[in-house]
């Protein structure tokens, strides 16, 4: 998620990487005769024979899964001898503005990764460039995706954006503190009766079983699961106005604050703390993304991950989605779009080595392939595709979610108003500021 | 290579006779001569600091995202919006203003305070007093980021090492210091003061060693004491030295960005987001340029305002 500032970007700044600006160069191929071919602009996406190009391919990835996509880089660059790319990672944080600022100055990348609540906003403000043409040439169609995702990269009848992976909300169990509560470690809590009931022995045995992290965007995204699944949506068809705080909404926060009020978590839980917890085996539940299977195997912790449990009347849960994308640079060569094209189509094709990074491939053929198949708590979590969650498509759409609903969630959690007063306050917020994004975005 | 030095070194005349070449009026050369003196820096003043001004004065009446096409004029809406109870802005801005003056309130006197007392001590003579100077000054080299995330881990309610030892020695082992007011205000002010206070303690000093020996031992030999010779030497000596120290820290105070940006987050709800944080998450975020300009202006007022009356208030006192 692009929005908030992650664990592992903590961790890079505190590394003192101020810039957050690394730079890699990864294949650097043979040197080939630039004069031998020209032309061939359009390019079939599957193969290349334009003269050799140097593509900039900038992304957010900060974390574990920067070293497999600057693997798959260079896998890439040694296979397409007229094609080399170079990998700049930014975190997400500041990715959103400097793209944007890059880009507009002719210096951006010249393929890129985004998410897919993003990708409306950046097509609105022109910062990206319709690829159903990409699409077409590639031939790719929305069966060859999963569905949700395919439908998500298009904005005002056009496609922006070619899906990579999708990285849903999991249900992380941590099997040394459901043991130590008299739990089979095996059978992770899928109802809601069966979620309680854990919750309820582990509370005897002294153990907080599930921590509710107040700080964003851990804490939005928990509350919009339990939403979801009670029915409720964020907003109303026409995004016009937010309906978080319908009853579906307020009994959904309504059952978070009773956790914590019930003692089934602590008070005042920190940023990550709930993560913390979970790596020091005092936290047995943690709701989290995909993307933390890697970082948890790696801290030695005896773990499964799954399906979210479901808690209200619907299964459903929180997910977002990378993208690839291409930049509206001014006088873009149009080699280096051919060029990009085949990049895409490669990447996208091989993601299931993207897959081992901790992200399910959006691609039915990476998804279905043996190598996906063999990645045990990937493919648990993959289940959870048919009924992921996205925010509609619509420009500025993540910036409403924080400025209005962070806050109201947060407060909430922290026991200081009461579920209904903080959401109806950031709904009528939030309608406030859907209508000046619809200004801004049309005129 | 060789011969174009030669020629170089030729070529060039002589100082004094550029001076004398033309034989224009002294005069009419020292007015000139300030300004070019001052050119380099006038023309960075003018490109980073003027232009902008005005610049952003423009963007101020506009709806302005600079990658939209449309950025319409809006007149003084921006501003108007910010003193229209209910508008989208009113009520996060000055919740932010708020939050800035509450963290200035509570973190400038001790950073004028604290720093005087480490600095008349470190001026004394004694064993070590490089090594507590350079221990006091230390904290000051690490970046906002870092000082940042350590203090949140360790200042965290649930898993934090404070609340640990705090539990060790019996005290109550559960104080939300980043989540819960006014325990945020704790946690913001006490690392930036831990932080920073090397920085002020510095400019002390060198005020300190700048006052005349000699005054002291006049007042020593009329018979004032330690208390006295503090209140008739030392302040008076370190007058301007306060007015610097005061305003420079009010400026760094009402600019607080990273210690809430890393700290409390803003937390709980929008209580501790400071008006920087506000700012750029309107302007660089949102991308509405025009009403975060707004807000940079009304903010920048209310800064002017405050350095104004405190250097009358300090400087001029005597008079």
């Amino acid at each position: 998620m692009g929005r908030r500032v992650t664990r592992q970007e903590f961790l890079l700044m505190s590394a003192g990487v101020g810039a957050g600006f690394v730079l890699t160069g990864c294949g650097g191929g043979p040197q080939s005769n630039p004069a031998v071919q020209q032309g061939q602009s359009a390019g079939s996406g599957k193969s290349y024979n334009g003269p050799k190009v140097d593509l900039a391919f900038w992304n957010g990835f900060t974390g574990g899964d920067g070293p497999v996509m600057r693997q798959m880089c260079e896998e890439f660059s040694s296979q397409e001898k007229n094609i080399n790319v170079t990998m700049n990672t930014i975190e997400w944080e500041a990715y959103y503005q400097k793209v944007p600022a890059a880009v507009s100055s002719g210096e951006g990348p010249d393929v890129a990764i985004m998410h897919i609540d993003t990708v409306p906003t950046n097509a609105a403000r022109q910062v990206i460039i319709p690829l159903d043409d990409v699409a077409n040439a590639l031939k790719l169609k929305k069966g060859d995706f999963f569905p949700i995702v395919w439908d998500a990269g298009i904005y005002n009848g056009k496609r922006y954006g070619i899906p990579l992976d999708v990285h849903p909300f999991g249900f992380f169990y941590n099997k040394d503190v459901m043991e130590k509560g008299g739990l089979d470690p095996n059978k992770p809590p899928q109802t809601k009766d069966e979620f309680m009931g854990a919750l309820e022995q582990l509370k005897g045995k002294g153990i907080e079983g599930f921590w509710v992290p107040t700080i964003p965007a851990g804490s939005t995204w928990t509350f919009e699961t339990v939403l979801w699944q009670y029915g409720g949506d964020l907003y109303n068809e026409e995004v016009t106005e937010a309906t978080w705080n319908s009853d579906a909404g307020v009994s959904a926060l309504t059952w978070l604050v009773d956790l914590i009020k019930q003692g089934y978590s602590p008070k005042n839980v920190g940023e990550e703390a709930e993560l913390v917890a979970f790596q020091n085996n005092k936290n047995a539940f943690y709701w989290s993304g995909i993307w933390n299977i890697n970082p948890l195997k790696d801290a030695g912790v005896n773990y499964g991950a799954t399906v979210m449990p479901q808690i209200g009347s619907e299964k459903a849960t929180w997910a977002n989605s990378h993208n690839f994308v291409i930049p509206n640079k001014p006088g873009q060569d149009p080699n280096k779009i051919a060029a990009s094209k085949v990049f895409i189509n490669w990447v996208t094709s091989n993601s299931a080595d993207w897959a081992e990074a901790g992200q399910v491939p959006a691609r039915d053929s990476a998804r279905e392939s043996s190598a996906f198949q063999s990645l045990e708590l990937q493919n648990n979590i993959a289940q959870e595709l048919p009924y992921v969650h996205f925010p509609p498509p619509v420009p500025g759409i993540a910036d409403v979610a924080i400025q209005a609903l962070d806050p109201a969630v947060n407060e909430a959690l922290l026991l200081k108003k009461e579920p209904k007063a903080a959401l109806d306050e950031a709904a009528s917020q939030a309608n406030q500021l859907l209508k000046e994004n619809r200004q801004k975005y049309q005129a | 290579m060789a011969t174009q030095n030669v020629e170089r070194t030729e070529a060039q005349p002589s100082p004094r006779k550029r001076f004398d070449v033309g034989g224009r009026k002294p005069s009419d050369a020292s007015l000139l001569t300030p300004y070019v003196f001052m050119a380099p820096y006038l023309v960075l003043f003018g490109v980073f600091i003027l232009v902008p001004v005005f610049y952003g004065l423009w963007i101020s009446l506009h709806n302005w995202d600079y990658l939209l096409p449309g950025k319409p004029w809006v007149g003084l809406k921006n501003y108007v919006d910010l003193f229209t109870p209910g508008s989208t802005t009113y009520e996060p801005f000055w919740q932010s203003m708020e939050a800035t003056g509450k963290f200035t309130l509570y973190s400038v006197p001790l950073l004028v305070l604290i720093p005087l007392l480490i600095a008349l001590v470190l001026n004394r003579e004694f064993l070590g007093r490089n090594f507590f100077r350079t221990m006091y000054f230390a904290p000051y080299v690490l970046g906002v980021a870092v000082i940042g995330i350590l203090w949140r881990y360790l200042l965290d309610t649930n898993v934090g090492l404070v609340n640990y030892y705090l539990g060790q020695l019996g005290l109550p082992d559960n104080i939300p210091w980043t989540n819960e007011l006014p325990w945020g205000w704790v946690a913001l002010v006490g690392p930036t003061v831990w932080w920073t206070l090397g920085f002020n303690t510095v400019i002390y000093l060198a005020g300190l060693q700048d006052i005349d020996p000699a005054l002291y031992d006049a007042a020593k030999v009329d018979g004032a004491n330690r208390w006295r010779r503090f209140l008739h030497v030392t302040l008076p000596g370190l007058r301007p030295i306060l007015v610097f120290v005061i305003t420079v820290t009010i400026l760094a105070s009402a600019n607080v960005f990273g210690q809430a940006y890393l700290i409390t987050e803003g937390a709980p709800g929008d209580e501790t987001q400071t008006a920087i944080m506000y700012l750029a998450e309107e302007g660089l975020r949102n991308f509405n340029m025009g009403s975060a300009a707004a807000m940079s202006y009304v903010l920048a007022f209310f800064l002017a305002v405050i350095s104004v009356v405190n250097f009358v208030l300090i400087r001029y006192r005597e008079d």
